[in-house]
């Protein structure tokens, strides 16, 4: 039986029109400028200065905290600078911006194509490597993988959950490193099993991508303990809470973290990274982006470099493929970021650029709430988003929100996506719960 | 029938006698002792419920005021110090006179000024607005026109100027409250001291950019360059961070600076016309630096 979480999702087209398109390297770029805040924490912080020469594969940036990360340089050249940029929203945060000269990498970086089966080290060796190269989740939370590796000493993790299922429409990026490195993925699951000392791992793919689900399993067969399991199609199949529950059957409870249920779930990128940095001594500093849009022609799926901006991805792919306006995401259409400024960079979490026209975008008129109760059914937390916004729109009401526990809301966009009276249920949680968590984090302070 | 009617109005006489009676003697048992200052001030207030004061409503404001040793640092901003001046006769105390203050928004980018570089269809209001980005121009500091700061007045003081795309401040409606500074999420609405006449001297601008960045996105926009500190003679002219800030508490209102702006983002308010007043603005301005 296909297994799938118990309770809301919703079922957009899945539209995942580059699927067939093999990964391509992006040519080199003059210029990269490299972000600063690449993962969820405290930006890291900038060791290089203007005129410092770098080689691929050079720490740029060293963590400012414990949740945050390394950065490394994803180009051979000068540093031009080191200065704030806008990034894909316009916020101004720290980049190192490098002219690039030709393609050196570290010497200690294994380039060739050989797979290395073997891998050695205790638990916080490989925990302390996965660190140094800098590897957050790749699924787009950006949450750094070494902290997830090593939970608080009173939990125990039982499950290493593998995250292949991809549950946004369009994006392809996991689909296609599945199919052609479905060993390194393995090799890489193993290291993380190793570092959690857990037995079992599940690697979860939706049942729309029938050929990832075949490499996987033929790679993971000589395995015990990993087992490929093919999932119903169901948006937010790839939040972690409900992958959880769909594997394993066990909640999450309101306010716990994913460690208390015992498992620890990755997405599939994030377990190619682990391999590449433990057995390549490669840090992260590339990523599979997919470049897709009903209006684009020509589809790509682009290995390309962190730092690359988005306009030279869009030149490279014919420019804009509409005249007029569009609209241009990072990620999904589900929970991507709209773009405001294609002269921001791609990011470890960068999963994909994709292109809508204006008629697909735009919004239609909201209207009044007819109670129908199709946002209850869609939340996949089992939250009431019709109350929730009746209570936000009231104001003030911070202490009712939070004991309808808008904080748990996952901003999947479920919601938002049946409303039959087009409310902007979402955009309107979504600032009530920053306001909620403000307040919980003032209490908890106390 | 009609015997009917008699039984139910003498059962709901007596019912209703009873239940007064035990209401009497509850509210005899029950009652809670409350200042009648409380009352009497709270008749003196303006009963806008605003929250400008930072209480939560006039009632509350009142109890404040009876509670507090010394009134000096409670000041209900709508009412101002004529209102003020009854409460402090209410308690028995000197009132505390305080600058009548005005909402100010700093920001000129208009559609002219300041060229849109992305198109929002999202939810018209600020603070959804910036929790998404950081607006529809190249300014991120200025004002994001979804008008959280015209539903936050309750005295209908400030409305969208459709023409400009920016809020437009009704001085003679403006009580001070202050909660539009409070709604705006980009902290541009500021709450200044209404000045002699009316007449102000403000910078309309809030951008923290360098000059060619900010010069960039607006053509209104202040850069920093420091000329008005320089012109300014009473010192009353910060330049932070590229921008200039205004102390009103030291400006004199020469007016100097609004010349020397070179992108006019200095405006000066409620002036008459420039020529007449050229002269009698260098007075005053001398017999200050004599005194």
């Amino acid at each position: 039986m296909k297994k799938t979480f118990k309770i809301g999702g919703t079922h957009p087209k899945d539209s995942k029109l580059s699927s067939e398109i093999a990964i391509e390297s992006f040519p080199p770029v003059p210029r990269v400028c490299i972000s600063m805040a690449q993962h969820l924490g405290a930006p890291a912080t900038p060791i290089v200065a203007k005129g410092d020469k770098v080689v691929v594969g050079q720490v740029i940036g060293e963590p400012a905290g414990f949740i945050s990360g390394f950065v490394h340089s994803s180009v051979s050249g000068t540093v031009a600078d080191v200065l704030p940029m806008a990034d894909l929203a316009g916020n101004m945060v720290p980049h190192v911006v490098i002219d690039v000269e030709g393609d050196e990498w570290d010497p200690a970086i294994d380039r060739t194509d050989k797979i290395v089966t073997e891998s050695s080290g205790t638990p916080e060796q490989l925990i302390a490597k996965i660190k140094a190269a800098g590897i957050v989740g790749m699924g787009g939370a950006t949450f750094p993988t070494h902290v997830k590796l090593a939970p608080p000493k009173d939990k125990k993790a039982e499950y290493l959950i593998l995250n292949g299922a991809e549950c946004e429409p369009f994006v392809t990026a996991d689909d296609r490193i599945m199919r052609e490195k479905p060993v390194q993925i393995v090799i890489g699951a193993r290291i993380m099993m190793r570092a959690l000392s857990v037995e079992k791992c599940f690697i979860a793919i939706e049942e729309n991508k029938p050929a990832a689900i075949a490499a996987m399993t033929k790679a993971a067969g000589s395995y015990v303990g990993i087992e490929v399991l093919k999932m119903k199609k169901k948006y937010p199949q790839g939040g972690e809470k409900q992958l959880i529950d769909a594997i394993t059957s066990r909640q999450v409870p309101s306010g716990a973290l994913p460690i208390d249920t015992g498992c620890v779930v990755q997405n599939v990128a994030t377990a190619l990274a682990v391999y590449e940095a433990v057995q390549k001594n490669k840090p992260l500093f590339e990523r599979v982006m997919t470049v897709t849009g009903n209006c684009l022609q020509n589809r790509k799926n682009y290995k390309v470099r962190i730092g690359t901006p988005l306009k030279d991805i869009l030149a490279a792919v014919g420019g804009a493929p509409v005249e007029g306006n569009m609209k241009y995401i990072s990620g999904g259409p589900m929970m991507g970021k709209a773009i405001v400024n294609l002269d921001a960079t791609t990011q470890k979490g960068s999963s994909c650029l994709l292109m809508l026209t204006e008629e697909e975008t735009l919004r239609k008129p909201e209207s009044n709430c007819i109670r129908c109760g199709k946002c209850a059914e869609a939340c996949p937390m089992g939250l009431e988003p019709w109350l929730l916004n009746k209570l936000a729109r009231v104001g003030d009401r911070y202490d009712d929100l939070e004991q309808n526990n808008i904080a748990d809301c996952i901003e999947c966009g479920c919601c938002l996506y049946t409303c039959p009276a087009n409310i902007p249920l979402l955009d309107i949680i979504r600032v009530n719960k920053a306001e909620v968590m403000k307040i919980i984090r003032a209490r908890q302070a106390k | 029938m009609i015997t009917t009617i008699y039984v139910t109005v003498a059962a709901l006489t007596v019912i209703g006698l009873l239940i007064a009676v035990v209401l009497y003697f509850v509210a005899k048992k029950f009652k809670v002792e409350e200042d009648e200052r409380i009352d009497r001030i709270e008749a003196v207030l303006p009963g806008a419920n605003c929250g400008g004061c930072g209480s939560a409503g006039c009632r509350d404001f009142a109890q404040r005021l009876v509670k507090a040793p010394e009134i000096g640092a409670l000041f209900c901003p709508v009412g101002g110090n004529d209102v003020m001046k009854k409460v402090a006769e209410v308690l028995g105390q000197d009132a505390v006179e305080q600058a009548p203050k005005l909402a100010v928004v700093r920001c000129n980018g208009t559609c002219d000024n300041r060229q849109k570089t992305n198109y929002y269809d999202g939810v018209q209001s600020c603070k959804v607005k910036a929790a998404l980005y950081t607006g529809d121009t190249g300014c991120k500091y200025g004002c994001l026109g979804c008008g959280d700061c015209v539903a936050a007045c309750k005295f209908g003081a400030i409305s969208m100027d459709p023409a400009t795309g920016l809020p437009v401040v009704d001085e003679s409606k403006c009580t001070g409250c202050g909660s539009c500074a409070a709604t705006c999420p980009k902290g541009l609405i500021e709450m200044r001291s209404k000045g002699l006449k009316g007449r102000r001297v403000t910078v309309i601008c809030v951008n923290k950019d360098k000059g060619a960045v900010a010069r960039k996105a607006c053509l209104a926009a202040c850069i920093g360059c420091g000329k008005c500190e320089k012109v300014c003679q009473f010192g009353a002219i910060k330049v932070e961070n590229n921008l200039a800030y205004i102390d009103w508490n030291l400006c004199k209102l020469c007016t100097k600076c609004v010349s020397e702006c070179p992108t006019g983002a200095i405006h000066k308010f409620n002036f008459p016309a420039p020529k007449p007043v050229e002269q009698p603005v260098e007075q005053v301005e001398n017999k200050e630096v004599l005194l």
